[in-house]
């Protein structure tokens, strides 16, 4: 593909509201996660909350949107002057010419299931609920073209865990067509029951913290997140060092509902694909944001699928340990932890991994590593088979990588 | 949306609609043509024998929908279903789950049925038509509430010109049971698929061109259809589908966004037909 400059970023987690906390937290190797005290949540399990999104108040005229999941949303695109920039780039193009792909899988769920608490005798809903604006999937997508004025094509994708890498490959494809000049991606996913007790009666949820690729690793926590990013095609003067969206892979495993396929076959196409579409060798990964969810089936599948193509020498590491999963919004934070690991110079170091599995044999890393990286992978996997990688690069380096022969 | 004058080309492979009154695209096309009235009768989304036993006693109304919609319209098109890349597109998903899921939140015990919880996710139709057909390629799963389908039909020919390659396009709704239903009413299921080729194939009867612009959406002559297509999300296309059935030039309007911001105009889909015959004499 052709690749997409990424012109600006943003990201509110667990580890903090902004780029800078977020850095200053990976290279502290600290951890969001608490023990879950959500809500009236009463499993013995970890989270990764966003508690400020509970501040959060939306604009009057938007007051329709009003849910956690909006205002996790808004708490992003307020902050790493994200909005300023939307409206540089707005200038720019103008506004029909941008589009909004935002990824989630559970919208403003909670809004819902706190109102079924509420049904009156007659089992109905009380006014307060809000369907379009707050259940409804493009809840989250609608939210943020209309607090960012912006008139183009918009779109909710929602493929579970996959969901906000996905869209990366959504902007891609618009740009390429000349639908569009410019794109927002992004994804938000907040917490709720649905997913707490739905994961927890899947026995994929631990009472112990996520340990991803650790021999004792029981299961995942669940965190929340919203990142956005804007691309914007590139040009023969994009300086050298700014990072690219340079390849995307997405596909279907075509075996199992909510379990792994357990060769990792459908991941390993998906890596495979997107680097042919970033014109890479395996080697050229400097760095792999692995899907590493901590829970026993899905860190094997991966890790097979990773060493598959890597081998045991591009150093590797999840950072859920850290942000927990944020399910629909993993893709972007975990693709922004990519740019950021080229921007800064620093390979995270996996949290909350004690003994890695030796069963498992990517290049696990623990400890964070500074040194050059200028590409990385980030992979995204979820229920229903759905699979994707995405590939950063720093502008020059991709340049020089894409005209020396792959090995 | 005016500043898109960009046209995106597609030929249409299959077709394939299930709806209430209209169990097949054979019956839609004659209804649709004006060669029949349209009765009213609930969708029967029987699910096509694909699935494995213990998958099929788990498939809800919208995955059914969805997936009779699909397999009617890959039994009759030029490419193999495991090869396709699919979008599958749904206003509001699988409601009747959803409702179970958050009627089982407030019971003393919380206790999810794991299979409802992996049914939940709007991808589901897509997982479950990859494991019927073994189809290993990109898939993706979207939302835009009364947009959903013009979302849908939009990215499938972003997908179909840009990767380049066959697309099969999926858009479904289903009922929500109460207390949802009085939120937001569907009132019957509807599933449509389009196999999309960028180039003509020796099915394809017809080419597609889309616009992005600001037209009045077509309207349906029929009240009884008109309703149909205002009152379902994914009915939103039977325009199109009118068009398509009557296999002639026509050019129709669908509805896509609302405006963003006040001052800004309600986007449209222009989708433009023409025969084969006429699009491309070269056409082996």
């Amino acid at each position: 593909m052709q690749p997409l400059l990424v012109s600006a970023m943003t990201l509110a987690s667990s580890l903090g509201i902004g780029l800078g906390p977020t850095v200053a937290a990976i290279r502290e190797q600290r951890s969001g996660l608490r023990a879950c005290d959500f809500e009236t949540v009463t499993l013995d399990t970890w989270i990764g909350p966003v508690d400020e999104a509970e501040q959060v108040r939306l604009p009057e005229a938007l007051a329709a949107y009003d849910c956690r999941n909006n205002r996790l949303a808004q708490l992003a695109l307020r902050s790493d002057g994200f909005d300023d920039a939307v409206e540089t780039l707005k200038a720019r193009h103008g506004p029909t010419r941008i589009g909004v792909f935002v990824g989630t899988s559970t919208s403003g769920i909670l809004q819902t299931e706190i109102a079924y608490r509420h049904r009156d005798e007659h089992g109905r809903l009380p006014g307060t609920f809000r369907y379009a604006g707050a259940h409804n999937g493009f809840s989250v997508a609608d939210f943020t073209r209309r607090l960012l004025g912006i008139g183009g094509p918009a779109v909710t994708v929602s493929a579970a865990c996959a969901s906000s890498a996905k869209v990366f490959g959504n902007a891609a494809r618009m740009i390429e067509s000349g639908l569009i000049d410019a794109a927002v991606v992004g994804g938000v996913d907040s917490l709720c029951l649905t997913t707490l007790y739905g994961f927890n009666s899947l026995e994929l949820v631990s009472s112990d913290v996520c340990r991803p690729f650790d021999a004792n690793r029981r299961g995942l926590s669940i965190g929340e997140a919203g990142g956005f990013a804007i691309l914007e095609r590139a040009s023969a003067g994009t300086d050298p060092g700014a990072i690219l969206f340079a390849g995307i892979g997405e596909t279907s495993d075509a075996h199992h509902m909510s379990a792994p396929h357990p060769e990792g076959a459908g991941a390993r196409a998906a890596i495979e694909q997107a680097l042919r579409s970033a014109g890479l060798a395996p080697r050229q990964i400097d760095y792999i944001n692995l899907h590493g969810t901590g829970t026993p089936s899905n860190d094997a599948a991966e890790d097979r699928a990773v060493f598959d193509v890597f081998g045991d020498e591009v150093p590797a590491s999840s950072t859920k340990g850290a942000t927990g999963h944020t399910l629909g919004a993993a893709g972007i934070l975990e693709a922004i932890v990519a740019a950021l690991a080229i921007r800064e110079g620093i390979a995270p170091g996996g949290v909350n991994t004690i003994t890695p599995d030796p069963a498992l044999r990517t290049r696990y890393l623990r400890a964070n590593l500074e040194q050059r990286i200028d590409c990385a992978l980030s992979n995204s996997f979820g229920f229903g088979g759905a699979n994707c990688s995405l590939v950063l690069g720093r502008a020059g380096a991709l340049a020089a990588a894409t005209r020396e022969p792959r090995a | 949306m005016t500043a898109s004058a960009k046209s995106i080309e597609v030929w249409i492979d299959s077709v394939a609609l299930v709806g209430p009154g209209l169990p097949d695209w054979q019956a839609a096309r004659a209804v649709l043509r004006g060669e029949r009235p349209w009765q009213h009768a609930p969708a029967v989304a029987t699910l096509p024998p694909i699935l494995p036993p213990a998958e099929r006693r788990r498939t809800s109304l919208a995955v059914r929908i969805a997936l009779a919609a699909a397999h009617q319209a890959i039994g009759d098109c030029s490419f193999d279903a495991a090869q396709i890349a699919s979008v599958f597109t749904s206003s509001g998903g699988d409601g009747l789950t959803c409702h179970l899921i958050c009627d089982a939140l407030t019971q003393a015990d919380r206790r999810i049925s794991p299979t409802h919880f992996h049914n939940s996710v709007h991808n589901a139709p897509s997982g479950y038509w990859g494991i019927a057909m073994r189809a290993t390629a990109a898939s993706t799963s979207l939302c835009g509430h009364d947009a959903s389908f013009a979302a849908g039909l939009l990215e499938s020919m972003m997908q179909a010109t840009t990767t380049p390659g066959p697309v099969i396009l999926v858009g479904y709704d289903a009922p929500y049971p109460e207390p949802l239903q009085s939120w937001r009413c569907i009132p019957d299921a509807f599933g449509l698929a389009l196999v999309l080729s960028p180039e003509p194939t020796s099915r394809a009867a017809l080419r597609l061109s889309m616009t992005i612009g600001t037209a009045e959406p077509t309207r349906l002559a029929d009240p009884a259809l008109e309703a149909l297509r205002l009152a379902v999300p994914t009915a939103r296309a039977l325009p199109l589908m009118q068009a398509i059935a009557r296999l002639q030039p026509a050019t129709v309007a669908i509805e896509y966004l609302e405006p963003a911001a006040a001052g800004l105009p309600a986007s449209r889909l222009i989708l433009a037909l023409e025969p084969a015959a006429a699009a491309a004499p070269e056409r082996r």
